[in-house]
Order: C-alpha cells, then sequence, then structure tokens
C-alpha cells in the first residue's frame, strides 16, 4: 500500500475524520502518556490526515498509548484520536500477519511498565 | 382571455451562458394567449423597463411573464414598471430561470427546456390571475424595545432622539445589562461604567422613553404597525414612585447573606438591594424568596427605617397593555454554564473562573474592591491561567459547548491578561490559545501590545486538565508550537467561557413568530442585505440575540435597529399584502382544522345565517380570516377538507394550471 491508500485503510478502520481536527492540541494536553511517546497525539491526527504514516508506523508510539480514551473524551470536535491511534496499530498487527493473541501465552508477554489497559484494548480488539 | 406579453432576461451571462434567450422567447410565443414575447439584455435596466411598459401600451397586454431572476430579487420591480403601464401590479408573474435554471444547469440544451417549460407554466398562470389591491393599516407610533442592555438602551436612544415613544422592557431591576458588570472595554481601556452610565441617565430622562424593570413581555399579539403587548411587572415590594435610593433599607436589612447576582455570587448581598450604585431606575427590590417578612411575617425593618413610606408588603405583580408599531429585540446573551467541564474543576475550586467573574474580581467596585485576590483564600496571586475557547468551537458535544466562535474572547482575555500584568508585574500570566482571532479596528494592535509589551506568554496549545493540589492548581497543557507538553503550577485558572443567547429568547420568538437558529440566536431576514430585521414584519433585532458581538459592534446594530424602526414609524400607513388567505363560506364545514394550523392567530369563526335551498333559513359557523394579521403563508389552505379556503394570488386553480403547464 502507498501512502495515499494506506490513509484511507486507516481512515476507514478507524471511521474517524481527521479533517475535523482544528488543532487545538487538547489531545495532547490531556494524555497522561505524552512524555512516552515520540509521536504526540495532535501529531497522529495530522499525520494521518497529510498522509505522512511511514514514520508512526514504525514508531514505538503506537504502543505507547494507554487507550485510555480522555483524548476521545475531551476532543472538541470528536476527532477521537485514540481510535485513529487504534487503527494505525492494527494494520501494522495486520502486516505482521495473523498473530491472534491465546490467553495463556499473555503472561509471559506482561511487561511491568506495559499498563493493564493496553492488554485489555488489545484483547477487546482481537481476542475473537 | 388575457393578452400576454414575454420578456425573457439574459441577466448578462447568468442565464444567458446556460439558457438559449432567444429560443425561449420564440417556444413561448407560440402559448395561448400570448400575443407578445421578446428578449433581453438587462430586463431590471431602465430600458428594459420602459420596454415593457412601452409592449404593454402597443399590444394591450393585460397580463406580463418576466422569465428573469428570483421573484425575492426582483418581483417588486417589475409590479412597479407594470403599475406605470397602468396594470395591477398583481398581474405580472415571474418564472425564476435563474436560480431555479440556469445556475444550477451546465448543459444549454437541458437549461433551455427547463426554462421554456417554466415560462409556459407561468403563463398558464396569468391566465388565472385576478387584479389584487393591498389593505391598508394604520401604525402605532410607539417602538417596544425588549432588552436594557447596551444594544436596547442605544436602540431606545436613537428612537427617542427622532421624535418616537419608546418603551424598554428589562427583567432585571436594573438596565445596564452585560456591559454595567465589565471593568475595561477593549481596545481603547475606557471604563465600561464611565461610557455606559452616562447612557443610563440619559435614556431614563429622556421625555420619549419609559422604563419597565423588572418586567416581562407575557404576550404579544397583531402584526407589523399593530403589535398589542401584555407586560408583566414583577412585584419588587418597593413603590418605584416613592422611593428615593438612599439605601437605609439596605443598610438594616438583618438577611444579608444572599448571593449577589450582580457579582456572580462572589460576594452577598441583603435581602432587599439595589444591584449597583448607578442602578437605573435607583429603586430598592425585595427578594421574595430571602425576605423573613415576605417568607414568615418576621422582620419588617425595612418599612421602619423607610423614610419615604416606599415599602409594600402587599405588592402584586402588575399587568400593563400597550400598542406597539414595531418591536425591537435586544434580550444579549450570558456566558455558558461550565459544569460539564469537569477537566478544568471549575466546580471543585474557587480559584477557577469564567472571564465574567473575572470582570467583577478586576472591577473597583467588584467584590475585592478591584484587588486581585485568590478567591479561596484572599492571598495575592503568582501565577494565572487563561484558557480560550471553552465550549466554542465545540462540534463534539451538543450539551457541553456551542460549534460557533463566540468573538469576543479572544479580545477580552488579552484585555484581561494586560490588566494583571499592568497592575501586578510579578505575576506571570499563561495564555493558551488555539487561534487568536482579531479582525476589528485596532484589535490586533490591541493584542500584540499584551504579547509584546506587557510580556503576557502567549502558548498556542490548549489546556488538558486542571487538578488542585495543596493549595495550587495543577495545570497540564500542551505547547504545539515547542511541541511539549507543559505543567503549570497556578494560583487561578480563567476561562473563557462560551456565549449563547439569553434563555428568555426561545419563549419570546414563540410570542412574536420570529425565526431563530439552532443555537437560539435570532435569524436576520437577510444576512447581508437586511441583517437587523427578522423575517417578521415588525421585529427588530439588536445586539447579541442575533449572534455574538462585542460593543461596537452592537453599539452599529443599535443604530441601524433604531434606523428601520424610525423609518417604519415615520409612515402613517402601511400597505398590506393582498396575497392573503380568504375562506368561501359556502363550501366552510367549521371544522376549525384552519385556525389550528395558522401561525399568527388570523382565522376567527363566526355564527352566520344561511338561506338553504328549501328557503328555511339556517345557522353555520364558518371561519373568518383577518386580512391584516394573514401573512400568506398557505398553512389553512392545505389544512382545509373542504377545499374552502384559498390563498389570493396562489389559488388552488392557478397552481394546478402551472402543474398542468409543466406536466403536459
Amino acid at each position: 500500500m502507498n501512502n495515499a491508500q494506506l490513509r484511507d485503510e486507516v481512515i476507514r478502520i478507524s471511521g474517524v475524520n481527521p479533517s475535523k481536527c482544528m488543532g487545538c492540541g487538547k489531545c495532547s494536553a490531556t494524555c497522561p502518556a505524552y512524555d512516552e511517546m515520540e509521536f504526540h497525539p495532535h501529531q497522529f491526527v495530522s499525520m494521518i490526515k497529510n498522509g505522512d504514516l511511514a514514520p508512526l508506523l514504525k514508531s514505538d508510539s503506537l504502543f505507547r498509548c494507554l487507550s485510555c480514551f480522555a483524548c476521545v473524551e475531551r476532543c472538541p470536535r470528536g476527532v477521537e484520536p485514540a481510535k485513529l491511534i487504534e487503527a494505525v496499530r492494527l494494520q501494522v498487527i495486520r502486516e505482521k500477519g495473523a498473530n491472534h493473541l491465546k490467553p495463556e501465552s499473555v503472561p509471559a508477554m506482561v511487561d511491568e511498565d506495559l499498563p493493564g489497559q493496553l492488554l485489555v484494548t488489545a484483547f477487546r480488539k482481537y481476542a475473537k | 382571455m388575457q393578452r400576454i406579453g414575454v420578456f425573457v432576461c439574459w441577466c448578462g451571462s447568468n442565464i444567458a451562458g446556460t439558457v438559449d434567450v432567444k429560443a425561449v422567447a420564440e417556444a413561448l410565443s407560440h402559448e395561448p394567449g400570448v400575443v407578445f414575447s421578446t428578449d433581453y439584455q438587462y430586463m431590471c435596466s431602465q430600458a428594459g423597463q420602459d420596454m415593457i411598459k412601452a409592449s404593454v401600451a402597443e399590444h394591450h397586454l393585460t397580463g406580463i411573464v418576466v422569465c428573469s431572476c428570483s421573484p425575492r430579487m426582483h418581483e417588486a420591480t417589475f409590479r412597479k414598471t407594470a403599475t406605470a403601464a397602468g396594470l395591477n401590479p398583481y398581474m405580472v408573474e415571474i418564472a425564476n430561470i435563474r436560480e431555479q435554471c440556469s445556475w444550477v444547469h451546465k448543459d444549454m440544451p437541458i437549461g433551455t427546456e427547463k426554462a421554456i417549460i417554466l415560462g409556459k407554466a407561468a403563463v398558464a398562470k396569468v391566465h388565472l390571475n385576478a387584479p389584487l389591491t393591498p389593505g391598508e393599516s394604520p401604525v402605532t407610533k410607539r417602538a417596544l424595545v425588549i432588552g436594557g442592555g447596551i444594544a436596547g438602551i442605544q436602540t431606545a436612544l436613537d428612537i427617542a432622539d427622532a421624535g418616537f415613544k419608546v418603551d424598554i422592557v428589562e427583567k432585571k431591576p436594573t438596565i445596564g445589562g452585560k456591559m454595567a458588570q465589565l471593568d475595561k472595554t477593549f481596545p481603547t481601556l475606557d471604563c465600561a461604567a464611565c461610557i455606559l452610565t452616562p447612557k443610563m441617565v440619559d435614556v431614563a430622562q429622556h421625555e420619549n422613553v419609559r422604563i419597565f424593570s423588572y418586567s416581562e413581555v407575557s404576550e404579544v399579539k397583531g402584526f407589523v404597525g399593530n403589535f398589542d403587548v401584555t407586560i408583566k411587572k414583577h412585584a419588587r415590594f418597593v413603590k418605584e414612585d416613592l422611593c428615593t435610593g438612599c439605601g437605609a433599607c439596605v443598610d438594616k436589612c438583618p438577611m444579608k447573606k444572599v448571593p449577589n447576582e450582580f457579582n456572580l455570587g462572589m460576594d452577598n448581598r441583603p435581602a432587599i438591594y439595589i444591584p449597583f450604585a448607578q442602578a437605573v431606575p435607583k429603586v430598592a427590590t425585595i427578594d421574595p424568596a430571602h425576605c423573613n417578612m415576605l417568607k414568615n411575617g418576621k422582620c419588617g425593618l425595612c418599612a421602619r427605617v423607610c423614610t419615604a413610606g416606599a415599602i409594600d408588603y402587599t405588592q402584586q405583580d402588575e399587568y400593563v397593555q400597550e400598542k406597539y408599531g414595531a418591536i425591537v429585540v435586544a434580550t444579549g446573551f450570558n456566558p455558558i454554564s461550565m459544569d460539564k467541564f469537569d477537566e478544568f474543576a471549575y466546580n471543585q475550586s474557587k480559584d477557577v473562573i469564567t472571564s465574567l467573574e473575572f470582570e467583577r474580581l478586576t472591577n473597583a467596585a467588584g467584590p475585592t474592591a478591584g484587588k486581585l485576590l485568590r478567591p479561596s483564600d484572599g492571598a495575592h496571586p503568582h501565577t494565572l491561567v487563561f484558557v480560550q475557547c471553552v465550549g466554542s468551537r465545540c462540534t463534539a458535544c451538543a450539551e457541553k459547548g456551542k460549534e460557533y466562535c463566540s468573538k469576543i474572547c479572544c479580545m477580552y482575555t488579552a484585555k484581561h491578561a494586560m490588566l494583571v500584568r499592568d497592575k501586578y508585574p510579578d505575576v506571570d500570566v499563561y495564555v493558551f490559545y488555539i487561534d487568536v482571532r482579531t479582525p476589528g479596528k485596532n484589535f490586533d494592535e490591541f493584542y500584540r501590545r499584551a504579547v509584546e509589551e506587557y510580556g503576557v506568554k502567549y502558548i498556542k496549545g490548549t489546556v488538558g486538565k486542571v487538578v488542585p493540589e495543596n493549595g495550587v492548581l495543577k495545570v497540564q497543557a500542551s505547547d504545539l508550537l515547542n511541541n511539549k507538553q507543559l505543567h503549570i503550577d497556578a494560583d487561578m485558572v480563567v476561562l473563557a467561557a462560551a456565549i449563547e443567547p439569553d434563555r428568555s429568547a426561545r419563549p419570546l420568538a414563540t410570542m412574536l413568530t420570529a425565526s431563530m437558529d439552532t443555537n437560539d440566536f435570532f435569524t436576520e431576514a437577510h444576512p447581508k442585505l437586511r441583517p437587523v430585521e427578522s423575517p417578521t414584519a415588525g421585529v427588530f433585532l439588536s445586539g447579541a440575540c442575533q449572534g455574538p458581538k462585542d460593543i461596537p459592534e452592537t453599539v452599529s446594530q443599535a443604530g441601524a435597529a433604531a434606523s428601520k424602526v424610525i423609518g417604519l414609524l415615520a409612515k402613517d400607513k402601511l400597505m398590506g399584502n393582498p396575497c392573503v388567505a380568504s375562506s368561501n363560506e359556502a363550501m366552510c364545514n367549521g371544522c376549525s382544522s384552519c385556525a389550528n394550523v395558522c401561525p399568527y392567530g388570523a382565522i376567527t369563526y363566526e355564527d352566520k345565517e344561511f338561506r338553504m335551498p328549501d328557503r328555511t333559513v339556517a345557522l353555520r359557523r364558518v371561519a373568518k380570516v383577518n386580512p391584516a394579521v394573514c401573512q400568506g403563508c398557505g398553512c389553512c389552505t392545505v389544512a382545509c377538507p373542504s377545499g374552502a379556503m384559498d390563498l389570493n394570488g396562489f389559488k388552488n386553480d392557478q397552481i394546478l394550471a402551472e402543474v398542468d403547464a409543466i406536466c403536459k
């Protein structure tokens, strides 16, 4: 997929329209994982809007998002940045091939620094 | 048989670019009754109108069809032309071949075909047109201004200065509105009270102005030039004509713990109160919810200390009936509630305040006598954070915010920040902004002065959350230009709350049958060309009830609304619209369907005697339309089950003839 196709796919999966963003930065202001991230929530939205996805796909920031949805809750334009981030994350995982999580494989993967909420989100998404 | 002339306009290339106007004129010349058909570059020009007049005389025309722009644009023009040519103006029909044809089609054959069909429909209608004569109604030479803020005051003053009587109805005990609560005004920093209170005095002393304070409009009937309005004067338990405003009662009242709404609840007032020193009228008002005498008959101190004998615990609400020729709505605005903005901790900390509360805090007549003191403990603050766009430009949740820009916040925040830095150079001031919007004379220069001369720290980004912790406010925010998340320990946070129309506006709009937008701002008759008139005839708009506005804009609009009112009141008689409903009594069965749907209350019923075929006399209930009140909307003609109700100028058979011509 080229950048434009990738952008359209992320927008399709997430159901989010990044063009609604007015650039207020409330997502990044509210984000509890801000300091852990190379790219911050408002940058995610802007990069996806511009089709500049290659750096995002490689970035560890994808997995630093706690999926706490504070940005979704507080965004005044209803952009839902966490859903966009999740769609990019999903894209990365899909490209790796089918690797749905099995519950018994999880304990070995648990990282002390990794918030539990991320695991919950992952289960919600993949453990079907 | 009518003798019809068809006039096809090119409108330069607006119509001729997509419609073959010569082909339209040629096709319509073969329609029955058409004795003359032509095209011209600009039919509305003097030359075009002269051609129409000459053709009427030459071909003895009895009806005219103009194929041109929307009737909203030039129907009045061509009706005048017809009148000048000796025809009844209602013998003119417009076929809209611009907005509804050439502007929406790109293809010449399609556009031409449609223009011909629209022309045929107009011709078919003219065959059934009948001359109509408008009725006349007198004009009551008195205006009503609803709302006594700067918008209402200015409108009333301008109307009164032109020599017409004006009444102001204000629901609060004093006029002055929001401007009376402000400290300084941008971009010149002159004090709001210093420029407002002289106007309050002027309006109160004007021989043509009456002020109904502590009053509300409770009913509106009638129509342009002839409104019948009922004004409810709330009982203030003080005789307005006797009270001298000395304040002895206010000093002696033992019930001193009532939140003071003028200071937005930041201090207290007694149960009997005068909102502020320069209140107009300067008359005390008893708050019945907190007065011991009114609640349980135990006190009466104010009556004992009043040397004027003005206190009257038995006073009742009073209703005043008055007639008006014009009504101006000036109901103003309020900041929205901050209850849904938990992230800013407004309800958790006294040190998080709105900008209007900040106005009172920095005002010399406010609760702190103008000293900047932290509300929670009265200490001198060292760090202030201003947050812009709180609830403005918010599309995520209609319960929380408003999708529009509140327009005034960028400027008043720059003013607040500047005032703080001017009085207290030791205080750090941060302003978090999304955009700084400063379109206005000397506005951007003002904002830049805040940054460049006063050292206010403007940061592009927004505050994400405020957490009160150990006596400070932990502010977490984004700095987008530096791509950083900031953590600031602030002493106070000031929220630039979005503004919304006053709650009284919606029920008032219903009473006036004036239209509103989805945000409850009154709609203007035309957003560019008729900005101070409501689409409802005789109702005018002044100030923030029409949209967010600053003081200079409000005053301009107030003057514009006044000039429209003066133009109306200067007339002795108003020509009515003859295109009104009328009922065929022989067919009416008195079912009330029409009266139930009429939005203007124009239909009444009467019992009338009818001679029956067998020579008996029967009493029947039939509908009657008041043509002065009817606005010609046509709802009743649709509702009437027996087909008795018809609309002059748009009769059912005329509409059907048009449909037939289109479908043929």
